[in-house]
């Protein structure tokens, strides 16, 4: 077979299952050998699922799109923690080099109200979508490419607002979260936008209508741990919620609409 | 969530997630300015009887303390009603624990994986706080004719027990854990999170929050070393 026969790893992996969200599910023990510390973790999930497929087993289902670490779709709680040991990495990006040979690796989805699980691992996601849709856009009209220095923006601000779009939306700040809180992915949105001119038009109707979802969706209160920046794999910094915090408050007793005058909105 | 709906902003603003932490950061200024006036009220314990049983007398004697206890009463009220609340959702937030889940390292820590319980230690404390002080035994003397509450007396007796003295500074621990993640919580969550000065107040915090509880802790402990004497 291959030139890993002998070299490669063996380890023992418990992985949860469950057959669909309204039902319950387990811990189930497998043992993948002959792993190669080159491959990567979803590749290592991708060559137990052909063992079980060859054995007549259902395969164990995962997200994954990408592979790249920038789309957000792989998830896994590795060992108890989002997207596994490594920082700054997504478990796409995670490869088996660091694990040891015999190891016992446990296998969890993201674990959240807000994020049933649709099978096995795999967990839906869409909440993050609805959280966006409420406000993470922008709907100024534009209009053509602007002369490029028309509009100043501070090089500070561009530099904290590229920051925050680096959030890839995965969730994992989420299931980092002692109480399942999205603020570190809200918070990201809101700077994202709200930093540069474009979006600061909307700023305040934008941080109302976010969080306000982000509350009806079942997503915790944020306690200050930073269990979510430390987890993300974008890095994104507690300052986001600082600023999400304090745009709150601002667009809660001082609303303004673009023309400096007070605004009501629902 | 009833009020969402409503047009009046304040009013969702109080039932909205970041609401209710940011009423409950300000409440926790306000608890922390009031421990602090007490940590220093308390320290007349070392001039000896008559200052401290004149300063609790010209205290309880300003026709305003009853207006002040109350606006402390609802501060802490405040302060548990959102506690409770806020930690019934988090709780709801995550209906499936984790099989396994470690603590990155770098982020949560005992203090602020615990607040829900030091808190609650605080609540047992403070209802058995007022009860052996605030409406403990009530002995009287007097100081040029003014009759006074001794709560000298009261405080070197209390402490004779070795236990009560045991269960204050246990508490007293919980405080400082407690402090120790919420004051620089304060910060974060009315929003003022820089690079350039968090660092430092969250040293400044941890600091203030060590102070308190450790002076809080002498108090007990000089108590019973006098009545020991």
């Amino acid at each position: 077979m291959s030139e890993y026969d002998n070299n490669g790893m063996t380890l023992f992996l418990k992985i949860w299952r469950q057959k669909c969200c309204s039902e319950k599910g387990e811990m189930v023990n497998y043992t993948v050998k002959n792993i190669s510390a080159d491959v990567s973790f979803l590749e290592m999930l991708d060559i137990l699922n052909q063992d079980l497929i060859k054995k007549g087993e259902e395969p164990v289902v995962f997200d994954h799109d990408c592979r790249e670490g920038i789309c957000g779709a792989c998830s896994l709680v590795i060992n108890g923690e989002p997207h596994g040991p490594e920082v700054l990495t997504t478990t796409c990006q995670l490869h088996m080099r660091k694990f040891k040979d015999g190891d016992t690796i446990v296998i969890e989805p993201f674990r959240a109200k807000a994020f049933p699980v649709v099978r096995d691992l795999m967990v839906d996601r869409t909440t993050l979508d609805d959280v966006i849709t409420s406000g993470g856009y922008i709907s100024a009209n534009t209009g053509a490419a602007p002369e490029s220095n028309a509009i100043p923006v501070r090089q500070e601000n561009a530099e904290l607002s590229m920051d925050a779009a680096a959030c890839i939306g995965c969730g994992a700040c989420v299931a980092a979260c002692g109480n399942a809180s999205a603020m570190l992915f809200v918070g990201a949105k809101v700077s994202h936008l709200g930093l540069l001119p474009q979006g600061k038009l909307e700023a305040q109707e934008r941080v109302h209508n976010m969080v306000k979802k982000m509350d009806e969706l079942g997503f915790g209160n944020c306690t200050n741990e930073a269990e979510c920046e430390a987890v993300c794999p974008k890095g994104i910094k507690l300052t986001n919620i600082a600023r999400l915090n304090r745009e709150f408050a601002v667009s809660s007793f001082f609303k303004k609409n673009d023309s400096g005058t007070k605004q009501e909105w629902s | 969530m009833g009020c969402c709906s409503s047009n009046n902003n304040k009013f969702y603003y109080c039932s909205s997630s970041i609401g209710k932490k940011q009423l409950m950061a300000i409440s926790a200024v306000m608890l922390v300015g009031f421990s602090i006036a007490h940590m220093i009220g308390n320290v007349l314990i070392y001039f000896g009887p008559k200052y401290i049983n004149l300063y609790g007398y010209h205290l309880t004697s300003n026709l305003l303390l009853p207006l002040a206890e109350l606006l402390l009463a609802s501060i802490f009220i405040v302060h548990i009603i959102f506690a409770v609340i806020l930690v019934v959702e988090n709780y709801l937030a995550r209906p499936v624990k984790y099989h396994m889940k470690v603590n990155s390292g770098r982020g949560a820590n005992f203090a602020s994986a615990t607040m829900p319980w030091t808190g609650a230690i605080m609540l047992v404390f403070l209802i058995f706080h007022l009860i052996n002080f605030r409406f403990g035994t009530i002995y009287m003397t007097s100081y040029d004719g003014i009759e006074v509450r001794d709560v000298y007396r009261l405080l070197i007796e209390f402490f004779s027990n070795p236990l009560n003295l045991v269960l204050y500074v246990t508490a007293m621990i919980a405080f400082a854990f407690h402090l120790g993640h919420g004051i620089q919580s304060i910060f974060q969550t009315v929003g003022i999170n820089s690079p350039k000065y968090t660092p430092c107040i969250q040293k400044l915090c941890l600091l203030l929050s060590l102070v308190l509880s450790v002076m809080f802790s002498t108090y007990p402990i000089w108590s019973y070393i006098k009545s020991i004497q």
